[in-house]
């Protein structure tokens, strides 16, 4: 199929593409990697709307530090965010997961702002930043506001951006010495979306464990935390079992993904050197 | 629709390194751009969201999917295609290697699969059968069962590296 779009102009920076939002009435859509958008759109899945293409605003693009943090622009791509060596030293979690993230020619157009805004609840990125603690930087016709990630995400393609508003960045807190960061995911083949996953990052003995694919948001897993601080492997696998609430469908049931969770978070444990 | 969003764009970019002006739809992706407007059908649209890999081209050096990419973002870009790889005879052993092993039989994926293999061996060294597959997952072919495409990419690889080390 074809993509039936309503019109389309291109952004001189942020301020502007606020305004041609603001100007679509509420057709507005924001064009970035379009990984997922073009899809979408060839797929008749939506239509008519109106694209605000943003690849051009510079102020989107890149890593910087700032004290603690590491601000990466939203227009980052995932075949940059691979390879970057500030993400590789202070939020190394995400250097792991794009290359997870499809293939190479779509991880050359695909941004990390993309695909968070997208709030797919079986990508990666999303359950990282809930990981990580990080915030999402958020500009609209109001000004600017942050929005801590678990508070992120809402449901299934859900977020707490609104209408008008767009994904300027993610601040993430830079890793301490001796944390840890790893994600495990389960796919069918290479590239596919995960059927499972899990994000975990370990600072000074306390765990931080988010889910991805197995229910409408990433999801943190407090109790199994908890349990994991505790060095309850047992209990945290059940803990974990008991926090999620998969769906069933053609790519695995209920039973099986949280089976799955159960198998990827003993691996994890036993990579950290923390299994029995 | 206020005037600010136009339903054509016109472009200006550089395609298999000729320059090219245009105007295309607003929904007008990258691979119908090179087939229906500009005439080059050696690039393939297969499913049309991402996941055959049959439309993959290169833009700005890195390969891409043609149809998960709007002809309107790419005002400046440089784009190529099988069409202009070939007469810059830059996979001219990637493309002999097919033929020799019998890595093509319908050839649908072929332009896609020469693309996406010139991205892995372009960096260089000797990649093991396994990252191959791996590199090579997100093309689809429905003919070889792939062995003779891992065959064909494992061949140039390795000749390339034994050519820059002598």
């Amino acid at each position: 199929m074809k993509a039936q779009v309503g019109g389309y102009a291109r952004a001189k920076d942020v301020s502007d593409a606020i305004r041609l939002l603001a100007q679509a009435d509420g057709m507005g859509r924001v064009l970035a990697g379009g990984q997922s958008l073009v899809a979408a759109l060839n797929m008749g899945l939506t239509g008519g709307d109106l694209l605000v293409d943003i690849t051009a605003l510079s102020d989107l693009q890149g890593v910087r530090e700032d004290g603690d943090t590491l601000i990466i622009g939203a227009l980052t791509r995932h075949s940059q965010i691979a390879v970057d060596p500030l993400i590789a030293e202070h939020v190394p979690l995400l250097a792991q997961a794009a290359p997870l993230i499809a293939h190479e020619a779509i991880r050359n157009r695909g941004t990390i702002g993309g695909s968070l805004a997208h709030a797919d609840p079986a990508a990666e990125y999303p359950a990282c930043v809930v990981a990580l603690d990080a915030v999402i930087q958020l500009q609209g016709p109001d000004g600017t506001r942050q929005v801590a990630a678990i508070d992120f995400f809402h449901a299934v393609f859900e977020t707490a951006m609104k209408e008008g508003e767009i994904l300027t960045g993610i601040a993430l807190p830079k890793a301490s010495a001796g944390e840890r960061h790893i994600i495990r995911e389960a796919t069918r083949r290479a590239g596919d979306y995960a059927i499972a996953g899990l994000a975990v990052v370990v600072c000074d003995g306390a765990h931080r464990i988010a889910v991805f694919g197995a229910g409408p948001t990433p999801i943190l897993c407090i109790d199994a935390m908890e349990k994991l601080d505790a060095g309850d492997i047992d209990g945290a696998v059940s803990a974990l079992s008991d926090a999620l609430d998969p769906p069933s469908d053609t790519q695995g049931s209920a039973a099986y993904r949280r089976h799955l969770a159960d198998v990827l978070l003993r691996r994890i444990v036993t990579e950290l050197g923390e299994a029995a | 629709m206020t005037e600010a969003f136009r339903s054509r764009i016109y472009l200006e970019l550089t395609v298999n390194g000729e320059a090219v002006e245009l105007t295309v739809p607003a929904g007008r992706h990258l691979i119908d751009m090179l087939r229906l407007d500009l005439g080059l059908t050696g690039s393939h649209a297969g499913c049309e969201h991402g996941v055959c890999g049959a439309c993959t081209v290169l833009v700005d050096g890195a390969p891409v999917r043609g149809c998960l990419t709007l002809a309107p973002q790419l005002s400046g870009a440089e784009v190529w295609t099988v069409e202009g790889l070939t007469d810059e005879g830059t996979i001219a052993d990637l493309q002999a290697a097919f033929v020799e092993r019998n890595a093509l039989q319908c050839g649908y994926c072929t332009p896609g699969m020469l693309v996406a293999a010139k991205g892995l061996i372009d960096a260089g060294g000797t990649p093991s059968r396994e990252h191959i597959r791996e590199h090579m997952s997100g093309n689809y072919c429905r003919c070889t069962g792939y062995e003779a495409i891992v065959d064909a990419v494992e061949t140039v690889a390795r000749a390339r590296a034994e050519g820059s080390a002598t």
